[in-house]
C-alpha cells in the first residue's frame, strides 16, 4: 500500500471517529449511575425508568410520531408527483419552487411558515400547522431523490413501453413505478427522519399546547441537563437505526444504489 | 402491396429542419433502410413513424389510413432501440412477454408464447436472468424477440447493431435477414453504416440534411448513385471535375480538368455545358505495367504514388498528368504477394467507358 | 394535468410565505424604511452579519478539508464497501440534530475528560485554563459536526464519477501524484465542492440552535437575531427585515455557486 493511501486511511478513520465518538458518549452516559455527564460511576437503567415515568415526554414522543408519519406520507406523495412532473415536462420553474425550501436556511422557512399560518391562513398553531410545515420542507427532498433516479434512466425504456402497447398509465404502473420504487421508499424514509429530527421549523410553528419531542429535548438541554436526555437520545437513535435497517431489508437496492441499473 | 406511406412529412426543431418534405412508400415484407450520416434526420423520421414525435406537416398512412393521431401504443409497430431499452427490473421472460401482457393476453398464453420465442432465439436458459446479466449480443436478441413476439405489422430498428463489435455484428446481420424472412415482418432499418445497409436491405433511402437523396436497390445505389453526395457517401469513388461538351445518342463527351476529353454513358436531363463530376469506383480502374496491351479505349499513363495493403485487396494511389490523382483497387488473389507494383512504377490506367459516370452538380 | 393540480398546494406552502414576508415589510410603508434604517444605524447588527459570514466560511473550508480525504477514499474503494462506508457517514446524520449538539455539550463541558486534558496541557505551559463550552470554538465544532455529511456526500458523488483512465493518462504523460491531484482530480471535483459548499454554507448562515446551545452570550448569529425578533421581542417587521437581508445573502451565494458550477466546469 503506498504511503499516500495509508495517510488517506488514517485521516478517514479520524473523520469517522469524529462522527461517531460524540454519539457513543451519549449512549454510554445514558447508562451511567451519576447525575453528572463527566465520569463513569457504574451501570444503571435508572435514567430509562425516569424517562418512562415522564408522561409529558411520552406524550411528546407520540405527537412527534403522528407528525412524522403524516408529514412523510404527504410529502412522499406530493414529492413523487413533483419529481415525475419535473422530469416528464422538463419544467424549468418547478425545480426552483420545490428545491427552495431545501436550499434556504431552515430559519427562513420557519419564519415564513409562521407568518403564513398566522397572517394568511389564520390557523391556530398546533399539530396541524406542524404537519403542514414538515410536509413543505420534506417535499423538496423527495422530489430531488425521485428526479435524480429518473434522470439516471435511459429515456428510451419509457418510449419502448409505449411502443410495445402500454398506455401511459400502464407505462407508469409497470415501468416507471417499479423503477423508482426504491427512490420513493428512500424519500419516505428520509422525510420521516427529517421530520422526527426537525427542531428549527417545529420551534417556529409549534403551538403552546401539545408537547413535541425536539422541543422537550431542547428545553431539557437549555434548562437542566440530566442523563435523562442521554436516555431519550439513545432511544431515538435506536429508532432511526431500526428504520434504516428495515428499509434496507425491504429494498436492498437502496444499499446497492444504482448498481443494478445498467448505465 | 403498399404497407406504409410517408407523404410530404416535415419536422422542424426550432429553426432547424430535421426532416424536409420526405416521401417514402414501403411495401409489405420489405427490408427498407434509411441510410445517412448522423444528423441527417433518419432517426427523427423513424420516431415519427413509431409515433414518438408528430410531424409538423404531412401524413403517415398505414393501409391508406392516416395514423398521425394514433399514440405509439395504438400503432401496430414495434421499435428496437439502439440502447435496446430493456426493462432493467424485469427478467428476460418478462421483457419478452411485456407486449402480450399489455394487449391483455392471459398469463398462460403469455407463458407459452414466451417459451416458444425464447427457444427460437436460443435464450431458453436465460429466461430468469435480468438484462444486466446478459452480454451485448444476448440483449440484442432479447430486444428483437420482444419486438417481434406479437407479430407487429412493422418493426422499426434504430441502429440496433451499433453497440456490437464487428465480428458479432456480421453474425447478427445474417441472423437479422433470416429473422425477417421467418417472422415475415416488414422492417424499417436506420443506420449510418453503408456496408450494413448494402448487405441487409431490399431497398435503401439515402438521406442527407433532412431530404431523401435517392431510393433504390442496394446494387443500383452503389453502381448508379444519383448525385455527388450519394456517390461519395456509399463506398469509395474517384471524383474528377468535368463539364459536358457533347451529348449524342448513348454517349456524353466530357472535358475533365487536367485529363482532357473523356467519354461517359449518357444520362437523363444532362445537356451541353453542365458542370459536374466524372465518378468512377476504384475497383473499376484497371492498372497494367507500362507497355502491356490494354483493350480499353480510354487509357492514361501514370505513376504509382502510394499504396495501402489491407489483406484481401491493395489500394494504389496513382498520379496522372497535371497532378491529378486516382485510386485503383486490385484484389490480392496471388498469395505471397503484398503488391504487384512498387512506388514510382510507371503504369497504364484504364477503365471501360460504361463504368464511369457523369454526375451533374 | 392531474399531477399539477395535486402538487400545487404543497409547493404553494413552500414559496409563497417568502413572498408574503416581503409584503409584510411593505404593509406599513413608514415602518419599512425605518426598520432598514434601524438595521444600518446600529453597527452591532452589521457586525453580527459579518461574524455569521465568517463562521459559515470557516465551517465550509474545514468541512472541505475533512471531507475530501474521506470522500476520495470511499470513491476509490471496492464497490462492495462503498455503500457501507457511505452509510456509515449518513448514519450519525440520521440521529436527532439536538442530540448531536448535546453530545458536544458533554464532550466540551467543564468537567469532561477533554477539558481536563487540554487545561492540564495549557497549565504545563503556564497558560490560564480555558472553558471550551459556551465559546466560539464550541460553536464552530458544532457547526462542522452537524454539516460534515452534507459536504462528504456530494463530493463523493462527484469523485465516484471520475474516470480512473484520466489519472492513468496523466501519469503516463509524466504527472506526479500531486500534479495528478491538482490538475486532474481537483478541477473535476469542483462541482462537487460547490454543491457541498452550498449545502454547508447556507444552513450555517441561518443557524440559531447551535450558537444558542453551545455558544456564549456574545456568540449570537443572524439566526439568533431573527429568532429573538419573532419569538421574544415580537418585533415582526424588524425580524422580517433581517430575514430578507438573509434571503438576499443566500440568493447571492446560491447564484454565485451555481454560476461557478455551470457547464465548462462540469464533469461528464
Amino acid at each position: 500500500m503506498p504511503l499516500r493511501h495509508f495517510f488517506l486511511w488514517i485521516i478517514s478513520l479520524l473523520v469517522y471517529a469524529f462522527l461517531y465518538i460524540p454519539l457513543i458518549i451519549v449512549v454510554v452516559f445514558s447508562f451511567n449511575d451519576s447525575k453528572l455527564n463527566a465520569e463513569w460511576a457504574g451501570f444503571t437503567f435508572h435514567w430509562y425508568k425516569v424517562l418512562f415515568n415522564n408522561h409529558e415526554m411520552l406524550l411528546a414522543a407520540r405527537n412527534s410520531l403522528i407528525i412524522a408519519v403524516s408529514a412523510s406520507i404527504l410529502a412522499t406523495i406530493l414529492g413523487t408527483m413533483a419529481g415525475l412532473a419535473i422530469h416528464r415536462y422538463q419544467l424549468k420553474f418547478l425545480p426552483f419552487l420545490a428545491f427552495t425550501p431545501v436550499a434556504m436556511p431552515e430559519i427562513l422557512l420557519g419564519v415564513s411558515l409562521l407568518l403564513f399560518f398566522l397572517q394568511v391562513l389564520n390557523l391556530t398553531l398546533g399539530m396541524l400547522s406542524i404537519i403542514i410545515a414538515h410536509t413543505t420542507f420534506c417535499i423538496g427532498f423527495v422530489t430531488i431523490i425521485v428526479r435524480a433516479r429518473l434522470q439516471g434512466m435511459d429515456e428510451s425504456i419509457f418510449e419502448a413501453a409505449r411502443d410495445l402497447g402500454a398506455t401511459p398509465w400502464q407505462t407508469f404502473r409497470h415501468i416507471t413505478l417499479p423503477l423508482i420504487r426504491s427512490a420513493i421508499i428512500a424519500g419516505a424514509l428520509m422525510s420521516f427522519t427529517l421530520s422526527i429530527d426537525d427542531f428549527v421549523i417545529t420551534f417556529f410553528t409549534k403551538g403552546v399546547g401539545e408537547p413535541i419531542l425536539p422541543i422537550q429535548i431542547y428545553t431539557m438541554i437549555k434548562v437542566a441537563v440530566t442523563p435523562e436526555v442521554n436516555a431519550i437520545s439513545t432511544l431515538l437513535m435506536l429508532l432511526t437505526l431500526t428504520l434504516i435497517i428495515i428499509a434496507t431489508r425491504f429494498d436492498t437496492s437502496m444499499l446497492k444504489g444504482d448498481s443494478k441499473q445498467p448505465r | 402491396m403498399t404497407l406504409l406511406e410517408v407523404r410530404n412529412v416535415t419536422k422542424r426543431f426550432g429553426s432547424f429542419t430535421a426532416v424536409d418534405d420526405v416521401n417514402i412508400t414501403i411495401k409489405t415484407g420489405e427490408f427498407f433502410t434509411l441510410l445517412g450520416p448522423s444528423g441527417c434526420g433518419k432517426t427523427t423520421l423513424l420516431r415519427m413513424i413509431a409515433g414518438f414525435d408528430a410531424p409538423d406537416n404531412g401524413q403517415i398512412l398505414l393501409d391508406n389510413k392516416d395514423i398521425i393521431d394514433l399514440p405509439p401504443e395504438k400503432r401496430p409497430f414495434h421499435t428496437v432501440f439502439q440502447s435496446y431499452a430493456l426493462f432493467s427490473h424485469m427478467t428476460v421472460a418478462d421483457n419478452i412477454g411485456f407486449p402480450l401482457k399489455m394487449s391483455g393476453k392471459t398469463s398462460r398464453e403469455i407463458k407459452i408464447r414466451v417459451a416458444e420465442t425464447l427457444s427460437e432465439v436460443e435464450l431458453s436458459s436465460f429466461s430468469h436472468r435480468y438484462p444486466h446479466e446478459l452480454s451485448g449480443g444476448q440483449k440484442q436478441r432479447v430486444a428483437f424477440a420482444r419486438g417481434l413476439i406479437n407479430q407487429p405489422r412493422l418493426l422499426l430498428l434504430d441502429e440496433p447493431l451499433g453497440a456490437l463489435d464487428e465480428k458479432l455484428r456480421e453474425n447478427m446481420q445474417r441472423e437479422l435477414i433470416s429473422l425477417q424472412a421467418k417472422a415475415n415482418v416488414t422492417f424499417i432499418y436506420v443506420t449510418h453504416a453503408q456496408n450494413e445497409a448494402l448487405a441487409l436491405s431490399h431497398r435503401i433511402a439515402v438521406m442527407n440534411q433532412g431530404k431523401i437523396e435517392q431510393i433504390d436497390e442496394p446494387s443500383r445505389i452503389y453502381n448508379f448513385p444519383i448525385n455527388r453526395f450519394v456517390a461519395d457517401f456509399i463506398g469509395k469513388i474517384n471524383m474528377l471535375d468535368a463539364q459536358v461538351i457533347e451529348a449524342s445518342g448513348y454517349h456524353l463527351k466530357l472535358k475533365v480538368t487536367g485529363l482532357g476529353e473523356v467519354m461517359a454513358p449518357v444520362r437523363e436531363h444532362v445537356k451541353i455545358g453542365d458542370q459536374g463530376i466524372l465518378a468512377i469506383r476504384p475497383e473499376q480502374v484497371r492498372i497494367d505495367p507500362l507497355g502491356s496491351e490494354v483493350a480499353a479505349k480510354f487509357q492514361l499513363v501514370g505513376k504509382i504514388k502510394d499504396f495501402l495493403y489491407i489483406g484481401d485487396v491493395t489500394t494504389y494511389l496513382i498520379e496522372l498528368p497535371n497532378s491529378i490523382r486516382i485510386e485503383a483497387l486490385q484484389p490480392n488473389s496471388f498469395p505471397g504477394h503484398a503488391k504487384l507494383f512498387e512506388i514510382g512504377d510507371p503504369v497504364v490506367v484504364s477503365w471501360q467507358e460504361h463504368s464511369a459516370q457523369f454526375l451533374p452538380d | 394535468m392531474v399531477l399539477t393540480s395535486f402538487r400545487l398546494p404543497g409547493e404553494f406552502g413552500g414559496l409563497v410565505p417568502i413572498h408574503i414576508l416581503s409584503e409584510d415589510a411593505n404593509e406599513n410603508p413608514g415602518l419599512t424604511i425605518e426598520t432598514y434604517q434601524f438595521f444600518f444605524s446600529d453597527f452591532i447588527y452589521f457586525e453580527i452579519f459579518i461574524k455569521s459570514f465568517a463562521v459559515a466560511t470557516l465551517t465550509t473550508i474545514i468541512c472541505i478539508v475533512m471531507a475530501y480525504p474521506l470522500a476520495s477514499l470511499i470513491a476509490r474503494s471496492h464497490k462492495k464497501f462503498r455503500h457501507l462506508m457511505i452509510m456509515l457517514v449518513v448514519l450519525p446524520f440520521a440521529s436527532n440534530f439536538l442530540i448531536r449538539i448535546y453530545a458536544w455539550m458533554i464532550i466540551l463541558g467543564p468537567e469532561s475528560t477533554l477539558s481536563h486534558m487540554i487545561n492540564s496541557i495549557l497549565s504545563f505551559f503556564g497558560i490560564a485554563p480555558v472553558t471550551l463550552l459556551f465559546s466560539p470554538f464550541a460553536v464552530l465544532i458544532g457547526m462542522i459536526y452537524v454539516h460534515l455529511p452534507f459536504m462528504i456526500l456530494p463530493l463523493y458523488t462527484n469523485l465516484e464519477q471520475h474516470d480512473p483512465i484520466l489519472l492513468d493518462a496523466a501519469q503516463d504523460l509524466g504527472a506526479s501524484s500531486w500534479q495528478r491531484f491538482w490538475y486532474v482530480t481537483w478541477p473535476q471535483s469542483l462541482p462537487g465542492i460547490f454543491s457541498g459548499s452550498a449545502l454547508v454554507f447556507i444552513p450555517v448562515l441561518g443557524m440559531f440552535a447551535i450558537p444558542d446551545i453551545l455558544g456564549g452570550t456574545s456568540d449570537i448569529m443572524i439566526g439568533n437575531l431573527i429568532k429573538d425578533q419573532f419569538l421574544s421581542t415580537r418585533d415582526w417587521p424588524f425580524g422580517s427585515t433581517l430575514s430578507i437581508m438573509l434571503t438576499l445573502m443566500v440568493l447571492v451565494i446560491v447564484g454565485l455557486l451555481s454560476w461557478l458550477a455551470r457547464p465548462g466546469t462540469r464533469t461528464i
